[in-house]
């Protein structure tokens, strides 16, 4: 899926011409720098290979800034692999016009990291319905977890208590709503994963 | 001014409705749709705040309709809103009067502002 990398900027909401209120998502894409372009033969699969944003040279490792010469790229902050059908050329520029109004897409980030968080807002559980009738400090606590003698063991992948969030996430569907070349904004509709600021991924 | 901002003023025309605060009495003319029928219906009542800034600002307004308390959200710029009339300016000492909330009849009443 050809796509770009880009900054999360912040919520807003915009007019629709039914004149509904609509939440949306401003996002900062592009411009992204080919910096590598994957073959079969070489790496054994193909991707093109982007970068997208600034850091100072004295804060880039030297294997990067080697990898980055190689391009005529200099100081790029982030690289991210992705698959076109048609393939740009090395060092080309893509920008927010490879997506047009009315286009779904994808995004992907880093959702925002919550802690260590029990099974009521982690997966939802109900908890303990009554705080009375000799009910004691039990009231977030998950219940049981398996039966005894048979299956005498906790199944995989029963949901409990851990880390909730900080973790890579993907919104699918998300309807494209404007478009500013010149500032390489895109407007999507709903929200996206991740802080403000943060980096995502929009593919098409 | 913040880049979210910037991008919804541009995206949003803003309207140039009269100006007016909490305690003010207006009356709201907003359009509505019943199928492709488009038709003006008024709400009156009374400023309860106005949140937000600029583009995405809104306002509530309350009025009693049968004894009963009404309160409704406008965004300010909606294009739905045909126009705002500002039928009394209100003497009140906060920006936001959710006291008017607790209180009915005679004891609800705002003084209007002389000069």
């Amino acid at each position: 899926m050809a796509g770009l990398i880009a900054k999360k900027i912040g919520m807003t909401s915009i007019f629709d011409e039914s004149g509904k209120n609509i939440a949306c998502t401003i996002i900062e894409a592009g411009p992204c720098i080919v910096t590598q372009l994957k073959t079969f033969e070489k790496d054994g699969y193909k991707a093109v290979q982007l970068g997208f944003g600034q850091k100072k040279i004295k804060n880039i490792n030297k294997a990067k800034l080697g990898h980055l010469k190689k391009s005529k790229t200099k100081n790029l902050n982030k690289l991210v692999e992705f698959n076109f059908d048609n393939e740009p050329e090395l060092g080309s520029e893509l920008k927010v016009d490879l997506f047009n109004v009315g286009d779904y897409v994808t995004v992907i980030g880093n959702s925002k990291g919550k802690g260590f968080q029990g099974v009521v807002k982690r997966h939802g559980f109900a908890g303990v319905g009554d705080a009375t009738h000799g009910q004691h400090n039990r009231m977030r606590a998950p219940g049981s977890i398996g039966a005894a003698s048979y299956p005498a063991k906790v199944f995989k992948g029963m949901r409990m208590a851990g880390q909730m969030g900080n973790q890579r996430v993907k919104v699918e569907n998300l309807e494209v709503l404007n478009i500013d070349i010149e500032k390489n904004i895109i407007v999507v509709k709903g929200a996206v994963p991740g802080f403000n600021n943060s980096f995502i991924l929009i593919e098409k | 001014m913040n880049l979210v901002d910037k991008i919804s003023n541009e995206l949003i025309e803003t309207k140039n409705h009269p100006n007016f605060k909490a305690g003010d009495n207006i009356t709201v003319y907003y359009k509505i749709k019943e199928g492709n029928k488009e038709r003006i219906q008024f709400f009156k009542g009374d400023v309860l705040q106005i949140k937000g800034k600029k583009a995405t600002q809104t306002f509530t307004i309350r009025k009693i309709s049968n004894n009963v308390g009404v309160e409704r959200v406008f965004p300010m710029n909606s294009p739905m809103i045909d126009k705002i009339e500002v039928n009394k300016v209100g003497k009140v000492r906060r920006a936001r009067i959710f006291y008017l909330r607790g209180l009915t009849g005679k004891k609800a009443r705002i003084k209007e502002f002389k000069k």
